[in-house]
């Protein structure tokens, strides 16, 4: 038995796949870094407001504790305790090392990074750049990885896929296979251990805020390959996007934290129940009706996504909607002058691609579909459980594969919350590069003693699925069905699900997958044939369809972003639970379990935004032996 | 109203225009219009062709991945607008091509690598101490943080280079936007430690000198990021530093 080599791949270069990378080679390990892109365009650049940190600069007696007391409630108590805090009390670190590494973030007069209030908490605790921190952290980081990449530890294969892992005879990773997306041609790469930062699945629904690389095809090859994947059926909807004919584009949360507010035309002859039970009228008939602040007077137009999606969505079924379309009003203009300075480039966003300026005319807005809370299921020992330093955190259920940022499923539970997306990346990715290289430190062996066979299998199967998908001569266009799948999908498994649509879009998802079967390539061609890449992912984001469907289909309770109106309330004897969506070929469809959530920090408590105060939490048993990853 | 876009399509050597035509629908863009053709790729003759290959990315113009020319001019797709376009140019033929001073691959996608290489070339990030160090970073004034981040939302897109008469098959000028970027990491307090450095790369062949001041960068950056400023600013200290390293040796210092 020899040693594990330090060599590891990451698949994925936006946010996580960057942080994991950079903390990887200043601990000495060599990495191959996998992207469909070149990193610097990966979707992290689409983050517009901020990232959470409770540094408690404004004297508001913030502290990371409350900051998880907000995640933990916010995710509707779906989120395992101990990563949640973990994360939150290392956020004030990744803020600071991410100023060291130049990430030029707004300031205060007095030259310190300046933090302002976001949805779901009523502390000022989101630190930001312009209208594009996302964009701005990445470049913080990519910069640093290049810098490894001078050095020689890091090797970028941009313009690469992720096809599949490579598991040993023993079931350990050794490597993935990658295929060039200009050439088609296939690749082995080896290594030891493997880290997917292959963000969310937002191109499921083809309309949504994420850019068209989120196919979410790479975590269902792994989920295909037998990787668990968890809370499927949670998905963000974003309750400001601007309508489009090619994506949906996201009006930042910002926008509400600098006081911009949702509204529609009032009509008195229709009314409305609040969240107490209350019966009020919808505002004065042709005068401005600002629902969210009447609804929840104590946090207003910062109540959290999913809520703000479902009322804007209730508001219009109501017929109150701008020209009767499931469209409300965000108004900035009466915000003066210096707010809108700040605001500029997300302003700039709309005014780019609506051609109208929002400080003259109110923006016009819509839920869109925005994040991805579910994904590859992942381990996370805490500090304290006696086994910690026997497990791997962030390592899925497949041996030496690990699962970061959008990807993974920890932090959000069933809902996330405004400005912890950037966080949770960021952390994730620092996690995984301390834990890596402890997981190779144990492993006994290196991908050098894998039998060259298990590699060559591994890349025969990708080669007979690419001919194949060549020869298929049906009367199916792929890109047809993605219509019809997203279309569905959109309509009936997004803001408001029912059962009898959850259970037919499910045979229609089964129908899509045989008249797949049916399609014909419209290029033949192998250099950049992004038909054939499309239609090859195309096979497992229907799967991922398939499990987000039946997840939801099954949970009967009303739960963060998944709303049933046939169970209107959260039934935590039931369903205080985790989905786990397991792929079985020998069935139709994803073989669903549950798994407790660890709720040992934070007993469930009521999820109510309708009161103004700051509740000092108590959150129980926090070990003292926390050791953040930075 | 119908409307065509022409596209300059084919692999290096193989170049020819295809039209394809459609119907005019409010909130049409570039890219909508082609990702119809991926769908539905039948040309104006009534042809079923291979769908047109383009890059994309965010659609939201940060991420800087589907720069073309749109009637001869380098700009992102994502935010060009059909109804603008006619309105502007009068004209409802719409032109669309590769970037013509990089490698082409097919259709619309070139390789543009090389404007990420050059940002090794002027050590365009900040020499941190790795992330185990603690602490904040140096404070930055409110005026500092504006002028930083305008120069740190170049998204590598290439629209400058393409527009600039001086980069070429027959140069080596690095471009604008690298020597932004070298100013703004000789802006920042840490990153100003580096400085001397990324001046000496800009002192080389294919360096600042090379601009020809057409000032082309400035009119077409998506990002209006003020290029012509900074390869001023970087001129006007390249040649500080040539004179400093002419009269000084580093132990002198």
């Amino acid at each position: 038995m020899g040693k594990a080599t330090k060599k590891v791949i990451v698949v994925g270069g936006g946010l996580a796949g960057l942080s994991c990378t950079m903390k990887l080679a200043e601990q000495g390990c060599t990495v191959d870094l996998v992207s469909l892109t070149k990193v610097k365009r990966s979707h992290s650049v689409c983050a517009q407001g901020g990232m959470n940190a409770a540094v408690n600069i404004k004297g508001e007696e913030d502290s990371p504790l409350i900051h998880a007391y907000d995640t933990i409630k916010g995710g509707d108590f779906l989120a395992d305790q101990p990563p949640v805090v973990e994360m939150c009390l290392c956020a004030p670190k990744i803020i600071m090392m991410l100023d060291r590494l130049g990430c030029p973030f707004n300031r205060t007069a007095e030259g310190n990074i300046d933090f302002r209030r976001f949805g779901g908490t009523l502390y000022n605790r989101t630190a930001f750049c312009g209208a594009s921190t996302g964009q701005q952290l990445l470049y913080a980081l990519d910069e640093q990885v290049r810098r490894f990449e001078v050095q020689g530890l890091v090797k970028k294969h941009e313009n690469h896929e992720f096809m599949r892992l490579v598991l040993d005879d023993q079931g350990v990773s050794r490597g993935i296979i990658i295929q060039d997306l200009l050439t088609l041609e296939l690749h082995v790469m080896k290594a030891d251990a493997v880290v997917m930062a292959t963000g969310g699945n937002g191109m499921l629904f083809k309309y949504s805020t994420n850019s068209t690389f989120c196919t979410g095809a790479a975590n269902g090859r792994l989920y295909l390959q037998g990787m668990k994947y968890a809370n499927p059926e949670f998905i963000q909807i974003h309750p400001t996007a601007i309508p489009g004919k090619d994506k949906l584009r996201l009006i930042s949360e910002s926008i509400r934290g600098e006081e911009g507010r949702v509204w529609v035309y009032g009509d008195s002859s229709k009314t409305i129940t609040t969240p107490e039970g209350k019966t009020i009228p919808c505002g004065k008939t042709g005068e401005p009706w600002y629902f969210l602040e009447e609804l929840y007077p104590a946090i207003g137009n910062l109540v959290p996504r999913d809520i703000g999606s479902r009322e804007v969505l209730r508001i219009t079924e109501m017929g109150l909607g701008i020209d009767g379309k499931n469209q409300v009003y965000l108004d900035v203009r009466h915000l003066p002058e210096h707010i809108h300075h700040k605001l500029e480039s997300v302003l700039d966003i709309y005014r780019k691609f609506t051609g109208e300026d929002p400080r003259k005319v109110p923006m016009k807005i819509f839920p869109g579909v925005h994040y991805t809370m579910g994904g590859g299921w992942v381990d996370f020992p805490a500090a304290d459980d006696p086994d910690r330093w026997t497990r791997y955190r962030h390592m899925s259920n497949l041996q030496g594969c690990f699962n970061i940022g959008e990807s993974d499923y920890l932090y959000h539970g069933a809902n996330r919350l405004g400005a912890n997306s950037l966080l949770s990346c960021i952390f994730s990715g620092l996690v995984a590069g301390k834990e890596v290289p402890r997981y190779l430190e144990h492993l006994t062996s290196s991908y050098a003693e894998t039998s060259e066979s298990a590699y060559q299998s591994a890349l025969e199967k990708e080669a007979a699925f690419k001919k194949e998908l060549f020869s298929r001569k049906g009367k199916e266009n792929v890109h047809q069905l993605h219509e019809e799948m997203a279309e569905r999908l959109v309509q009936h498994v997004t803001v408001k699900r029912t059962n009898t649509k959850l259970k037919e879009t499910l045979e229609i998802l089964k129908e899509i997958r045989e008249r797949y079967q049916q399609i014909t390539l419209g290029d033949a061609g192998k250099l950049l044939n992004q038909t054939y890449v499309f239609a090859n992912q195309f096979k497992y984001m229907l799967e991922i369809a398939m499990a987000v469907t039946k997840g939801a289909l099954l949970r009967d309770e009303f739960r963060g972003s998944h709303f049933k109106p046939e169970f209107p309330q959260r039934d935590d004897k039931n369903w205080l639970k985790k989905t786990i969506a397991m792929y079985d070929a020998a069935k139709d469809e994803p073989v669903i379990s549950y798994e407790p959530v660890d709720t040992r920090h934070l007993k469930p408590i009521i999820r109510d935004y309708s009161k103004a105060k700051k509740v000092v939490p108590h959150l129980e048993n926090i070990p003292e032996n926390i050791a953040l990853p930075i | 109203m119908q409307y065509t876009l022409k596209i300059y399509r084919g692999t290096p050597q193989k170049q020819y225009w295809e039209e394809f035509e459609f119907e005019l629908m409010s909130g049409d863009n570039v890219i909508s219009c082609l990702m119809y053709l991926q769908k539905y790729p039948v040309n104006k003759q009534g042809k079923t062709v291979t769908p047109v290959v383009w890059e994309q990315g965010c659609l939201e113009e940060v991420c800087g991945s589907c720069s073309m020319l749109i009637n001869g001019k380098p700009r992102q797709a994502c935010t060009a607008i059909i109804e603008t376009i006619i309105k502007e140019t009068g004209s409802s033929t719409i032109t669309l091509a590769p970037f013509t001073k990089f490698p082409l691959i097919r259709d619309l996608v070139v390789d543009r690598s090389k404007l990420l290489e050059d940002l090794k070339r002027v050590s365009a990030w900040i020499d941190s101490d790795g992330s185990f160090m603690q602490g904040f970073g140096p404070k930055i004034s409110q005026d500092k943080q504006e002028q930083m981040y305008v120069l740190s939302t170049c998204m590598s897109c290439a629209c400058c280079s393409e527009a600039c008469p001086q980069v070429n098959k027959d140069s080596e000028f690095i471009g604008p936007a690298p020597i932004s970027q070298a100013r703004l990491f000789n802006t920042h307090p840490t990153g100003a430690m580096k400085a001397p450095a990324r001046l000496k790369a800009l002192m080389k062949a294919g360096g600042v000198s090379e601009c020809g001041n057409a000032q082309n960068c400035v009119q077409v950056c998506p990002k209006e990021i003020p290029l012509t400023e900074s390869i001023a600013a970087m001129g006007r200290d390249v040649s500080k530093q040539a004179w400093k390293d002419f009269f000084s040796s580093p132990e002198r210092e």
